[in-house]
């Protein structure tokens, strides 16, 4: 650590550590230099542009900006001289003079508005400039370039923080102006509405729609602040709802360890769902004349076609006793439940402890299944853990990183901010995906290879680190068992004869080897192109055996990533949403552990593995199980070969569910319970990160709907279990009670500190974001190397199905889109169910201009529109499976990886044809 | 509708529905056509992003603008964001951006100079009547100075310039087509080495001279950043050679100061005289690569110095040294160095903060030498010639030699190498035969547009580095523009300040909105006086770079010196 710089500030002997600047240093002192184009918040560098911030420094010829200038020793600065002061105060009345009229400011409580304030500059003397018109062309965000004053905090915000690249500062001098792309219209650019610009502006040039008039005129601040946690993906964004009349107005980004005050457009746009006109307010029973059928829908705006009102009393008990007789009758195995990665971890345990306690079985699972329960079981298999080893924001340390398989600048796209981050400054972003994306143009190692042929490719990876032993000799030998054995199985994966399979020319392939090998720190993430295959273990033990063979994890800037979906997923598997273990991954088989666990619960407990989320369905199929209850879930979308699992919903003897609207899988139920969103609920999630955070009730239940953890309880009550929890705060104690995770981890701690990352050593320490720095949680406390063979795709295309299908998600769209297409601002961007082609099949096909087209699959077929992107390689078909009208998953195929029981999303053979559209034409 | 099998149903969706689906990802797409062109324009050029700028020309050249579709291509080709391509492309005044809808610009484009001396000389009758004369297929727009204001007022269209010019001979000119560059005689390759060239550089490689020497020859010479800044140049070495390498050196040719033209004159006349002062300069440093970054209104200089840079090459002369030589578009920003840096990196030309100093942190975050086209254009002479042969041509007090611009109300205007510290008065009278017939000395530029005014009273001030800061003036690049009583100060002042409008990068508030609002105060009839002399103040206390902070020079000479214009 360099010595501190001492200066004189304002006759003030203060000292600066290296780096800081005046302005912060003021700050830190309490003195106060008003900054416009500065702002203190994370990741935005100073630009010294504004001149707001101008102090004096002896024995210098001009100014000084206090933002950007750092201090020397025995500088003499002065902050509050005339000459500063006059400085300062022309600025702002250059700039005022240009502004709208305060009364009709798109923001009267802007930045700029408070710092006139405090500097008593009202009215400007000089002569204002022409008025840019107003552009209204985003649904999300209004543009005024009149109240612009160039301080391009913007354009850092688009182009440094989130890395979109959309905005620009064109033009010269007076005439420079801020420009989306090439000066179009920010509805029509590339811009992908994260809203940072918005947060960002502090003159109200860009502002968040629902806060300005249709004239542009700002409504006065919202009421009240809450802050919470963003409900959709896995990266865990900290966020303030701006809440006016039980209404979420706007939402602001938080500085959050995932997300430093950045939010996506679902994250920042996406809240009006919880208002939507479809929210279940009542409880639903489903009326006796109403049948049960694999294709049947309901109007979720009108059940009453096929279900009727209930009480709370009538449903909950209608629900339990459905659930009691079958257990009581054909024993517990003969019922499932699913629990929601989209709930809090409290509501997860309760569902599992629900299952397991009250059902008497272990067939309790959700989503993760089909996300990363090939990932999880690779891990847990090597290194003994299933969570990752580092968060995402360690790629700002790394030299190396690597994504692969991963979508993140649609799927989780704050974690991909730190992504784009990388070649910035300087280091190495290796994109290994069969897709191009926006990360694409970022990487400086690009390598789209062959759908399905990861092992292929990462094994001749592995050849070339062992055969040029560039791997870790002595970590390996420390920390690691199996490497003969993986020496030997690598031999005959050399890149030559991995080229051909993977389609990646062999130099590339040692190329980036070497480059990972020989990086300081390097760092693996991976989505589900990774883990959605039937050979998605083997893929994971691939990127597992690279990271332990060259000792990348467990420093900073290494280590293993899955990039995990749901906002949820970490926690509620951490909660024992998971057919195999207890909370903290306990095994159900071990007896020691089922022992802690009866004592714990009071109760005898099932001794065998239950069902996957797949398994069960097919079990229900077969007439084994016969009731359901689920929470939060809609297999009937998010299942593979999804018509199947219909049927199974259809032919459930007693289904029980519980959710915000009614969902597909709800099409089938005995009893629809009315449960809460999240922004109307207490309780925490934890994230991919393995950050445990707090979320805050919001909003008020509609109508008559209730608490889930309220419901889980009820039921349980009726199935004999004696619970007696009155607050999610209740939950969280037990939990922490049991499971060594949450260890120094309270909930008082999580109010008071939004979030804590697990494991933590001690209740005032942060959590440890970097583990297994010495050695691995498994019974040598060595990683295992576990060597992968190629295994082909379990359905390959052929002359009847000769296209591969592909599945995934979209950045408007979560999931099965229950949420998001009811939130008016993201169905609006992506209003209806669309298929991704290459250019080349577009034209062959004759659909380059969007035309629809039918894709059938051995397993169904659906009819929607195209869209032709150049990401896309030829006689590949991208789905994403959000789109109830034509659902991608009728047509994937169930195979499932034989370790995770993950089916296989990614890959299936399928036939494109073109239909006609009568009146396509526009 | 469809006539699907009965087992492809449109199923119930939770959406709004009735809104279709885009056929495309957002935003605008790349053309495949466009991209083919610029590829084929690009050829096997790597497609590094300091070279934005140059394949801007590339297109500009070919197709007489830039359209969107292009510009969308480039961006694709060199994985740009395409806002980063479109703000460099509309930074620049000589690319021409033409977006979707919009009609190209005809093919000619006549660039009239109206900055001080050619508006003096008639640049506003020009600007009048020329549209008429040439018809709507040549567009005429003004232009900042040419650096010909010896031969005042002047005209560009295409790469050729017509100079002491009429509409009549604009016209004329315009009628040949021909848009080739003028390139002078000058002295070959062959000549300046049958006269010693290079010697220099070869004994400084060959070990036969110290580098220390050679800073001690600079040092004692006096010689002085010839840009305008003045600062030693013998020190600026020491600096840089204390960082560590790879160090870099750029050379800038951007002589954008209205009135001046001596680079152009030494580059157009002598070009391996200032090549080799660069290879010395490169050798002094240890740079390995050298960028001369030169402005675009002297096309003839380009010309020159492509061929004989190429020649350099081919003779075997430039190696271990790269040169390369950067074309700039039309900014007058860019001749401030970390601008001009930021230019050679394919960027806009925004001046940066400092510290850190360009010695430190300069091109491509390396330490870099920054010289002027003179300052090295004198190294030969001085080492060759010794440090003592230069520093004693001074006058008053002031060492070495000057190549003063002197333009505006004298009879012979041009270039005069003069002794530093040469007077105004000294200028007019023994340099430049006198006052222009029917003009009385009034008052006089010292330095270019920045510089500020001075009255005919104080003509006698010797005109250095250093010797009228007191008056509230700058010598800066040495371009003296004469006054006369025929000039309303006003209007000079005014003129000077449109310049520095049009010429303000934008990026601080002082200087990108403080030079706006002073055009349109300086604009009124009666002066608030007051509110020019604050607002002056902040420009100068709080701009970033030097053209803020020296905008408001001639508003304040004219209010200290001219007060008798003021009403």
């Amino acid at each position: 650590m360099s010595d501190p710089i001492r200066f004189t500030l304002d006759g003030r002997d203060v000292e600066a550590t290296p780096g800081e600047t005046i302005w912060q240093v003021a700050d830190r002192l309490g003195v106060e230099i008003p900054h416009l184009c500065y702002a203190p918040e994370p990741g935005y560098r100073p630009d010294g542009n504004c001149r707001a911030c101008m102090v004096e420094i002896e024995g210098e010829r001009v100014l000084a900006a206090s933002c950007i200038r750092t201090p020397a020793d025995g500088m003499v600065v002065n902050t509050a001289s005339d000459r500063s002061k006059a400085a300062r105060r022309m600025v702002m009345e250059l700039l005022v003079a240009d502004q709208p009229d305060r009364p009709v400011a798109h923001d009267k409580d802007s930045r700029l508005w408070q710092w006139a304030d405090r500097i008593d500059v009202e009215t400007s003397r000089l002569p204002a400039r022409g008025a840019p018109a107003p552009d209204p062309s985003h649904p999300a965000m209004r543009v005024n370039l009149d109240a612009c004053i160039h301080c391009n905090l913007c354009v850092r915000a688009c182009r440094e923080v989130q890395v979109n690249d959309v905005i620009g500062m064109a033009g010269r001098g007076a005439h420079a102006k801020i420009v989306f792309d090439m000066d179009d219209p920010m509805g029509s650019s590339t811009c992908v509405a994260c809203g940072e610009c918005v947060q960002a502006c502090p003159t109200g040039a860009l502002m968040e729609a629902t806060l300005v008039d249709e004239n542009g005129i700002g409504r006065p601040k919202p009421a009240k602040d809450v802050d919470s946690v963003c409900p959709y993906c896995g990266v865990g964004c900290q966020i303030t709802y701006q809440i006016d009349d039980n209404e979420i107005v706007a939402v602001q980004g938080r500085d959050g360890p995932a997300n430093r005050n950045r939010l996506c457009v679902k994250g920042r746009f996406g809240f009006d769902y919880v208002k939507h006109r479809h929210r279940l307010t009542v409880p639903l029973i489903r009326r006796d004349d109403a049948p049960k059928d694999a294709d049947l829908e309901v109007d979720p705006g009108n059940p009453f076609t096929h279900f009727r009102e209930a009480t709370w009393d009538e449903a909950l008990d209608r629900a339990a006793a459905g659930l009691k007789e079958i257990r009581d009758r054909d024993g517990g195995d003969a019922l499932a439940g699913f629990g929601s990665a989209k709930g809090s971890n409290e509501e997860a345990y309760l569902v599992q402890k629900l299952v397991r306690t009250g059902f008497g079985t272990n067939n309790v699972d959700h989503c993760t299944r089909l996300c990363h329960a090939s990932s999880v079981a690779a891990l847990m298999e090597t290194i003994g853990s299933g969570a990752v080893t580092a968060p995402f924001t360690a790629a700002e340390d790394a030299e190396v990183v690597i994504v692969i398989g991963a979508n993140p600048t649609e799927n989780h796209p704050v974690a991909a901010t730190y992504f784009k981050q990388v070649p910035k400054r300087g280091g190495k972003l290796v994109v290994l995906d069969p897709k191009g994306n926006a990360l694409s143009r970022h990487a400086t190692h690009l390598l789209r290879f062959k759908p399905g042929s990861d092992v292929a490719m990462l094994n001749a990876m592995i050849n070339v680190i062992v055969e040029e032993e560039l791997y870790d000799r002595q970590y390996v030998a420390a920390n690691t068992d199996g490497f003969d054995a993986l020496k030997d199985h690598v031999k005959t994966y050399t890149p030559e004869a991995m080229a051909p399979v993977c389609g990646i020319e062999a130099d590339v392939l040692r190329t980036v080897a070497r480059l990972y090998a020989r990086a300081e720190s390097a760092i693996i993430f991976w989505g589900m192109g990774v883990s959605q295959h039937t050979h998605g273990t083997d893929n994971a033990r691939c990127l597992i055996t690279l990271a332990l063979i060259t000792g990348q994890v467990g420093r900073p800037g290494t280590g293993l990533h899955p990039l995990r979906g749901q906002n949820n997923v970490q926690g509620a598997s951490d909660a024992g949403l998971i057919p195999m273990v207890f909370p903290d991954y306990r095994s159900v088989e071990a007896a020691d552990i089922r022992a802690t666990f009866e004592d714990f619960w009071g109760t005898t407990l099932d001794p065998k593995k239950g069902l996957t989320v797949v398994e069960i369905m097919d079990a229900v199929h077969a007439g084994q199980i016969k009731g359901m209850y689920i929470m939060g879930e809609n297999p009937a979308m998010s299942d593979p070969d999804v018509h199947h699992a219909r049927a199974g919903l259809a032919m459930l003897e007693h289904l029980v569910v519980q959710d915000i609207f009614l969902t597909e899988t709800c099409f089938h139920a005995d009893v629809v319970l009315p449960a809460s969103a999240w922004p109307e609920k207490d309780g925490t999630v934890t994230n991919s990160n393995r950050q445990v955070q707090m979320g805050r009730a919001a909003l008020d239940l509609p109508g008559d709907a209730r608490q889930d953890w309220w419901i889980v309880t009820e039921i349980a009550k009726r199935i004999g279990l004696d619970w007696r929890y009155t607050h999610p705060r209740d939950v969280y104690a037990e939990m922490a009670e049991i499971m060594p995770s949450l260890d120094n981890i309270s909930w008082d701690r999580l109010m008071a500190e939004s979030a804590v990352t697990y494991p933590c050593k001690a209740p005032d320490q942060p959590g440890e974001d970097i583990v297994f720095g010495e050695g691995f949680p498994t019974e040598s406390g060595r990683g295992k190397l576990v060597p992968a063979a190629i295994l082909p795709p379990d359905e390959l295309p052929d002359d009847e199905y000769p296209m591969i299908l592909t599945t995934g998600r979209q950045l408007e769209h979560w999931h099965t889109g229950a949420m998001t297409r009811r939130a008016t601002l993201l169905d609006r961007l992506e209003p209806e169910a669309v298929a991704y082609l290459s250019p080349h099949d577009a034209d062959r096909l004759g659909v380059a201009g969007g035309g629809t087209v039918r894709i059938s699959t051995r397993r169904g077929i659906i009819e929607l529109a195209t869209r032709t992107d150049t990401g896309v390689a030829p006689g590949v078909i991208f789905v994403p499976f959000c789109y109830a009208e034509a659902p991608a998953n009728m047509l994937t195929n169930p195979a499932l990886d034989p370790f995770g029981k993950i089916p296989e999303f990614k890959f299936c053979a399928a036939r494109v044809e073109p239909i006609d559209q009568p009146a396509a034409a526009e | 509708m469809n006539d699907a099998p009965p087992d492809v149903k449109r199923r119930r969706h939770p959406g709004a529905g009735g809104r279709k689906t885009r056929p495309t990802p957002k935003g605008r797409q790349v053309d495949t056509a466009a991209l083919t062109e610029v590829r084929t324009l690009l050829g096997d050029r790597p497609r590094r992003r300091d070279l934005l700028i140059e394949f801007l020309h590339l297109i500009q050249d070919r197709y007489r603008h830039l359209s969107a579709a292009h510009l969308a291509a480039l961006a694709h080709e060199m994985r740009l964001a395409m806002a980063e391509v479109y703000e460099v492309a509309t930074f620049y005044a000589h690319f021409d951006v033409v977006k979707e809808g919009e009609s190209a610009p005809p093919p000619l484009t006549v660039r009239v100079c109206d900055s001080l001396t050619c508006e003096l000389l008639g640049a506003q009758e020009i600007l009048r009547s020329l549209p008429e004369k040439v018809g709507p297929e040549v567009r005429v727009v003004r232009a900042p100075c040419m650096g010909l204001c010896d031969k005042a007022p002047a005209v560009e269209f295409g790469h050729r310039h017509v100079v002491h010019a009429t509409t009549e001979s604009i016209a004329e000119a315009v009628e040949t087509g021909d848009t080739h560059p003028d390139i002078p005689p000058y002295t070959s390759l062959e000549r300046y080495r049958s006269n010693g060239g290079y010697g220099v550089l070869a004994s400084c490689r060959a070990g036969d001279r110290t580098v220390d020497s050679i800073i001690d020859a600079v040092d004692e010479a006096g010689l002085r950043g010839l840009g305008g800044a003045g600062f030693p140049s013998g020190r600026k070495w020491r600096f840089v050679r204390q960082e560590p390498k790879p160090r870099l050196l750029t050379i800038n040719a951007d002589e954008g100061e209205p009135g001046t033209f001596k680079d152009r004159h030494y580059l157009e006349t002598d070009p391996h005289r200032f090549l080799e002062g660069v290879l010395i300069a490169a050798w002094a440093v240890e740079a390995e690569d050298a960028y001369i970054y030169l402005r675009d209104e002297y096309p003839g200089c380009h010309a020159v110095l492509t061929r004989e840079i190429a020649k350099l090459g081919q003779e075997g002369i430039t190696p271990p040294v790269r040169l390369h030589l950067r074309r700039g578009a039309g900014a007058y920003i860019c001749g401030e160095e970390s601008a001009m840096i930021e230019s050679i990196e394919g960027k806009r030309g925004l001046p940066r903060h400092r510290p850190p100093y360009v010695a430190q942190v300069g091109l491509f975050g390396r330490p870099t030498l920054v010289h002027n086209v003179e300052t090295v254009y004198w190294l030969r002479d001085i080492i060759d010639k010794g440090a003592d042969w230069f520093a004693d041509q001074g006058r008053a007090g002031s060492k070495g030699l000057r190549s003063y611009s002197v333009s505006g109300r004298v009879r012979e205007p041009g270039v005069k190498l003069a002794p530093a510290g040469t007077t105004a008065r000294e200028l007019i009278e023994e340099f430049c035969g006198g006052m222009a017939e029917g003009h009385v000395f009034k008052g006089y530029l010292p330095g270019g547009a920045s510089g500020g005014i001075l009255p005919a009273s104080m003509a006698d001030i010797p005109l250095d580095f250093g010797r009228l800061e007191e008056h509230g003036c700058l010598v800066g690049s040495h371009a003296v523009v004469i006054l006369s009583d025929q000039d309303d100060m006003k209007d000079v002042a005014l003129n000077l300040m449109r310049f520095f409008e049009d010429e303000s990068c934008g990026q601080c508030t002082p200087c990108r909105v403080g030079t706006e609002k002073a055009v349109k105060l300086m604009a009124e009839p009666q002066w608030d006086e007051s509110l020019l002399e604050e607002l002056s103040q902040t420009m100068t206390d709080a701009s970033i770079c030097g053209l803020g902070q020296a905008a408001p020079n001639p508003l304040k000479s004219v209010l200290k010196y001219f007060r008798e214009d003021l009403t």
